[in-house]
């Protein structure tokens, strides 16, 4: 009887392990996949390069004893389209992470970065500078400075009121909304009384694109991510928690409010960040997380990386897609991610034995 | 716990509720709908913040008491959920460790997660998800969660509702058991009288918010104090030592 017990334990604990095993492996797909795809994504354009030069180009500049390169790769890759290519991955990355930890905090499955009327501050935000000229700062990076601070408004306009009202998910929700058509309304004010040239710009940015990639951008996009993405990983336990219900959270020990404030805030950071020199990318936020939670499952300490490498290969995969699919005419990300995402992600729901939510 | 007051906004739920617990004894909290039973385990676990008054655990004041130490010491079964993300009962079971770990889960957060599926008899859904479960699966799932805490006293919501009697008698031996062997206390809001009549060591009647009355199963649940406090006239039979209740009509209002 007892030696039963021990085999049926060790039998539980080594399918448990293979459980766990089965994540970190699809976490490990994933980023193959990314550094096939950005080999790829880089050898498509006008000058032909090929996948291996595309590598020992990239490999050059760490090790360049090892690996030859031409001027020509060189340039192609590390100045033409390695910074579109980055800014794929780290703006897919963020974006994914922003939705989990929303949805998670919010424990809504439509809940995503934009949730919380984000994007429509951002845009209003970016109209401002646009049809106005209005802003915070003058010069070049005056819509970016004027998405970047609207869209943080937005959230600490979320963040008092629910400081006023209560942390709960559904006051959240519910202000977000309230926020969301608020700055709806008023770019649309804005749309109207538009000269049609500046119009067509508003419309540009909000489509969302990578176009506007450099190296300044992915590095203010990384050091975001750097700061905020451990700190919300560290978390993984708390989120989990919060899944069961904000009682069964707090009796666990979890300070339910702080975390679901400090993970709104920094996932609207994160989100700002990001559109500010993308504009607007919907759906990898919103529907990233469940591709992943439908594969390895809800467990944050793997959804949440498994999410980000995720996005990183939607996003990447998309644009790779938009670039090449009635070239030269490049379509904004915005528009392909929807169109790749949305049939892989049929395809995983319809696909489910039994139900998903 | 002493003089505890509880109000939501301006309308006070608990008033000048005195209680305690011993070890190996499980408490049964009985009243009618919103006599402030679940509000009173809400505020034993400090998910709900008093208005007045103090709870000692072990003779240590909570209110000093970190979220993370109190999460060590008192497990609470909330009534039966359900939705939620999808998760695994062993993940969900795993939770309950939380208090303990910061981010990996070692060997000893998994042995502790095995031996409460194994006392609740629910190994064999460790991998199924939780959504996909009945609502008695689902009552011993939380309960084990509770219970991977390594409580020492162990607050239980209704733990009976929506079971049918096969699993209400088992969950409720599992309870009994546990206090028993483990030497916990166990607090519990229940409905049905009978089963608080069996299993209780001692209840306390909640009316109104305030104790109406309080002692052993027989002293409390007496015809008088069931008119009085539901409404409702009923027999009291002797049933070997414990008392069973026969509820026969609404007394006239």
């Amino acid at each position: 009887m007892e030696s039963e017990t021990i085999i049926r334990k060790t039998a539980l604990k080594e399918q448990y392990a293979k459980f766990t095993g089965r994540k970190i492996l699809f976490i490990f797909f994933l980023l193959v996949l990314v550094l096939l795809l950005t080999g790829f994504s880089a050898t498509l354009g006008s000058a032909p390069i090929t996948i291996g030069e595309v590598y020992s180009a990239i490999l050059h500049r760490f090790f360049s004893n090892h690996f030859e390169t031409s001027w020509l790769a060189n340039v192609v890759v590390w100045e033409l389209r390695l910074p579109r290519i980055l800014l794929g991955i780290i703006a897919g990355t963020g974006l994914a992470v922003a939705g989990t930890v929303m949805q998670a905090i919010l424990r809504n499955p439509l809940a995503s970065p934009f949730t919380l009327g984000i994007a429509s501050a951002a845009a209003f935000g970016a109209s401002l500078a646009m049809i106005l000229g209005v802003g915070f700062v003058g010069g070049e990076y005056i819509i970016i400075t004027n998405a970047f601070v609207f869209a943080m408004l937005a959230s600490f306009l979320i963040y008092g009121l629910a400081r006023y009202k209560g942390t709960t998910p559904e006051t959240m929700i519910l202000a977000g909304i309230a926020i969301m058509y608020l700055f709806s309304a008023s770019t649309s004010l804005l749309k109207y009384f538009a000269e049609v040239e500046t119009l067509q710009e508003v419309v540009f940015w909000m489509f969302g694109s990578l176009g506007r990639a450099s190296w300044t951008n992915i590095t203010i996009i990384s050091l975001v991510l750097i700061a905020c993405v451990p700190y919300l990983l560290w978390k993984s336990w708390d989120l989990n928690a919060m899944g069961a219900g904000d009682e069964a959270a707090k009796s666990l020990g979890v300070k339910v409010e702080q975390v679901r404030i400090v993970g709104m805030l920094l996932a609207s950071l994160i989100t700002a960040s990001i559109i500010c020199f993308t504009g607007i990318i919907g759906f990898i936020g919103l529907v990233c997380p469940h591709m992943t939670r439908m594969v390895i499952g809800g467990d944050h300490r793997f959804l949440l990386p498994a999410s980000c490498v995720l996005g990183a290969v939607v996003l990447l995969g998309a644009d790779t897609v938009a670039r090449t699919i009635i070239a030269p005419v490049i379509i904004p990300v915005g528009i392909m991610t929807s169109f790749l995402g949305v049939p892989l992600f049929l395809y995983l729901l319809m696909r489910r034995k039994g139900e998903y939510w | 716990m002493f003089g505890v007051t509880f109000s939501y906004a301006s309308t006070p739920v608990l008033e000048n509720v005195t209680m305690k617990v011993d070890v190996s004894e499980i408490l049964g909290i009985i009243g009618p709908n919103g006599a402030g039973k679940t509000t009173l385990l809400r505020c034993i676990d400090r998910i709900l913040k008093l208005e007045k008054g103090s709870i000692l655990l072990d003779g240590r004041e909570m209110e000093e008491m970190s979220r993370r130490e109190i999460a060590k010491h008192i497990g609470y079964v909330p009534q039966t959920t359900s939705g939620g993300f999808p998760t695994t009962v062993f993940d969900a079971v795993l939770l309950g460790r939380r208090p303990y770990i910061s981010w990996g889960s070692s060997d000893r957060d998994i042995e502790k997660v095995l031996e409460a599926l194994e006392l609740l008899e629910i190994e064999d859904l460790a991998l199924r998800d939780f959504n996909e479960l009945s609502g008695g699966e689902r009552q011993k799932v939380l309960i084990a969660r509770a219970l991977a805490q390594e409580p020492d006293v162990l607050l239980l919501d209704e733990p009976t509702s929506n079971l049918d009697i096969r699993h209400q008698l088992e969950v409720m031996e599992i309870i009994k058991n546990l206090v028993r062997e483990r030497r916990i206390s166990a607090v519990m809001a229940i409905h049905d009288l009978n089963l608080a009549a069996r299993y209780s060591d001692r209840i306390i009647m909640l009316n109104g918010g305030s104790i109406f009355d309080a002692g052993s199963p027989t002293s409390v649940l007496t015809p008088e104090n069931i008119k009085c406090v539901y409404g409702v006239e009923a027999k009291v039979n002797d049933d070997s030592g414990r008392p069973h209740i026969l509820p026969i009509k609404p007394t006239q209002r």
